[in-house]
């Protein structure tokens, strides 16, 4: 039920006084209530849960994260050097 | 896709997993809250790659689990009205009642739909005005905002054919709920990553406070996944008990406030009976007063409900980490996704279902 699938903001209209955008994930395209992400834009990514966008994706924390995970894979890698 | 290939790289998830491997000395049990997170740790094999120090118990993190079977049981008699429409997220139509489920009501010629989200119930009742066009309401904070936007957008289109049937638990009081039991196993938590989305993660420092327990806010990819379990482990291993954030790519402290806003608007915090677990004090959203006009359970007579549990499901127990699915007698014998005796089988975030589909798989190395 709390699954969410993330996917690129491609257009955002109203409909029956609600925003609303079409977000594709990857290749397929849905409709998603936009209401409680007004500041979104085309082009941005949100996380989609049952026909609601919950947030949109923060691409600076994302990289922030990939960061420290990659830190670890060359700490890693200079250990297992060190075993040779 | 971009933010899913990223973080179910093999190889990342490899370096999180040693680093795992590097920290661990001690024995730790760790609860991930939510059943989409099981999933994703069964799929991924991730429970056989820790070290054998690290025990993952499964959370009730499932809104299909732990729906009450009087509420299921009302869902099907409201169902098999004439003039109703039933939508419903399609989980709930094989979750066993006491007698059938959602699925053979349909059989018998209730008129029960499957929607993808709300506002396709709201659609239907436009377009069916002579119908009562109902909505079972389930779900966690995750599901709450757009379940109470429905009924914002009944009010405003001023549609007098439909209601919603609301069962919506939160998590911070069933955690109270488990670490306040003697039996309690559980030493820290992967909360879950998309309730913070919506409620912010302000809710758990005193919990992590009073129980002494870490909470890493934790997302559903192999590498979110693994990082919290390191994040958690870190804590443990340094006796601290702090509330750090595991998702911050979508998570803030205070979690979207304009969907808490609506939440609030149409819901208050009411007591809430779990499946298996027993009533939890404040544990559910019931709609307003000013809202009660959209309430199914104000619309349908449904008041005599004789209930009846299956004598052999432990599906409570292993909500409650007490449990594993093997432990049960009746697991993937007389308890099968297409026989399920309880919601933990059928749920596609029920641990039973999840332990049936995924054990013996693995991450591509």
């Amino acid at each position: 039920m709390c699954l969410g699938i993330p996917g690129k903001i491609i257009e955002i209209y109203d409909n029956n006084d609600l925003l609303m955008g079409k977000i594709d994930f990857s290749g397929v395209t849905r409709e998603a209530c936009l209401a409680y992400v007004p500041e979104a834009k085309v082009g941005d990514y949100t996380l989609v849960h049952v026909g609601f966008a919950l947030n949109l994706i923060s691409e600076q924390d994302a990289q922030e994260t990939l960061d420290i995970i990659r830190q670890i894979v060359d700490v890693n890698a200079e250990l297992s050097q060190e075993m040779d | 896709m971009k933010y899913l290939t990223e973080f179910r790289d093999p190889e990342l998830a490899h370096a999180v997993l040693d680093e795992i491997h590097r920290t661990v000395t001690r024995p730790w049990v760790l609860m991930e809250i939510c059943g989409g997170q099981t999933h994703s740790i069964m799929r991924y094999g991730l429970d056989q790659l820790l070290p054998d120090e690290i025990e993952l118990v499964h959370g009730p993190g499932c809104p299909v689990c732990v729906t009450s079977l009087e509420l299921i049981d009302k869902a099907q008699e409201i169902a098999s009205q004439p003039g109703v429409i039933f939508t419903s997220y399609g989980d709930m139509l094989r979750v066993p009642g006491s007698s059938r489920d959602l699925f053979s009501v349909r059989a018998s010629g209730g008129d029960i739909r499957v929607v993808y989200s709300p506002l396709d119930a709201i659609e239907i009742a436009q377009q069916n005005p002579e119908q009562q066009v109902v909505f079972f309401a389930i779900g966690f904070e995750t599901t709450a905002p757009a379940n109470a936007m429905s009924v914002i957008q009944a009010k405003a289109l001023r549609l007098s054919n439909f209601s919603i049937l609301v069962s919506h638990v939160r998590v911070p009081p069933a955690m109270y709920t488990i670490l306040s039991s003697p039996h309690n196993r559980v030493q820290g938590f992967l909360a879950a990553g998309h309730v913070c989305t919506v409620m912010g993660y302000w809710e758990y420092p005193p919990i992590a406070n009073k129980f002494g327990v870490p909470i890493v806010v934790t997302g559903f990819e192999p590498v979110d996944i693994l990082r919290g379990i390191l994040m958690t482990v870190n804590q443990l291993e340094e006796t601290r008990t702090d509330v750090e954030n595991g998702y911050p790519r979508l998570v803030t402290y205070e979690g979207n406030r304009q969907a808490q806003a609506v939440i609030n608007e149409v819901f208050l915090e009411c007591d809430r009976k779990w499946r298996g677990i027993g009533e939890i004090p404040n544990s559910g959203w019931c709609l307003r007063p000013e809202f009660s006009q959209f309430n199914a359970l104000n619309r349908f007579s449904v008041d005599q409900i004789q209930t009846e549990e299956s004598s052999i499901c432990i599906a409570g127990q292993i909500l409650q980490g007490l449990k594993k699915p093997p432990d049960c007698p009746a697991f993937g014998s007389q308890c099968t996704p297409e026989y399920p005796l309880g919601a933990t089988m059928v749920s596609s975030e029920g641990a039973c279902a999840a332990y049936y589909q995924y054990s013996g798989k693995n991450i591509p190395s």
